[in-house]
């Protein structure tokens, strides 16, 4: 993991969710801005995964369990696309409150990826 | 007979159903990492893990499914989950030791789902199920006109 990429990638996560919390309790459905950020979002998983695939042959290895980062990465790479297909089905505010509350647990998600990575002692 | 759509999944219901699949899919990964890498550790505790991740699914399965049926069960399973978090919630602060477990630390290797009432996953396990049966009890059959 690279730290300052993991910061900006909680920083945006956090905004999205908020930004989505808004609009939706706003009364919004989901429109472009709503799923561009939840996109956003997902893209810069895929980059954390990137990242993750290479840092350890990199010379910048987990302390902790590796395992336990990918079950929190995958989990994590499967919601945002999941709330946005149901934002897609179901076009109304709740669907942008998920969207929301994805981005949020994304946040906390990618916080304890950091966690295992950088503190965890396996 | 069966209605096309629940009238439990719609409005906020629908965000209840999304927070408690993100906390199914939170628990049933860190009780399969748990039990796979170091079960001997905390068996009980790693069990109940388990126990918990399947309840929270058989949950979503019951809040997004239409029909009495399925509301009995969203019941049933919203209120042992309800059970779980005060019960086992207060066992690992009192007596860590009954579960296996060597600390009370919610944040630790050995934590589960409802360690300190959930303190690990930001108190969403203790508020979501008393959210849960308050909708739950607002979308009561009686009082929901079924939809042919």
């Amino acid at each position: 993991m690279i730290e300052w990429f993991t910061w900006v990638q909680v920083a945006v996560a956090v905004l999205a969710g908020l930004f989505c919390l808004v609009l939706g309790l706003a009364g919004r459905s989901p429109n472009d801005y709503s799923l561009g950020a939840t996109l956003l979002v997902e893209i810069l998983l895929i980059v954390q995964l990137v990242v993750a695939i290479v840092a350890p042959l990199a010379g910048n290895p987990p302390s902790g369990s590796l395992p336990e980062f990918y079950i929190y990465l995958v989990s994590a790479l499967i919601l945002p696309p999941l709330a946005g297909f149901w934002a897609l089905i179901e076009r109304n505010r709740w669907s942008t409150v998920v969207l929301g509350v994805v981005c949020l647990s994304v946040a906390v998600m990618v916080y304890r990826m950091y966690q295992i990575w950088a503190f965890q002692v396996a | 007979m069966a209605t096309k759509s629940s009238s439990r999944a719609v409005g906020v219901g629908r965000v209840l159903i999304a927070v408690y699949g993100i906390l199914a899919l939170a628990a049933t990964g860190r009780s399969v990492f748990q039990i796979i890498d170091r079960f001997g550790e905390a068996p009980v505790a790693f069990t109940l893990s388990a126990i918990s991740a399947l309840v929270y699914i058989v949950a979503t399965v019951a809040l997004l499914l239409p029909g009495d049926a399925w509301y009995r069960v969203a019941w049933f399973t919203i209120g042992f989950e309800m059970l779980g978090v005060l019960v086992v919630g207060t066992i690992s602060l009192v007596a860590p030791s009954v579960l296996g477990l060597h600390s009370a630390n919610p944040f630790g290797r050995e934590a589960t789902v409802w360690s300190a009432y959930g303190l690990g996953y930001l108190l969403v396990p203790l508020v979501l199920p008393v959210l849960g049966m308050l909708w739950l009890y607002r979308r009561r059959p009686a009082v929901v006109p079924r939809v042919a």
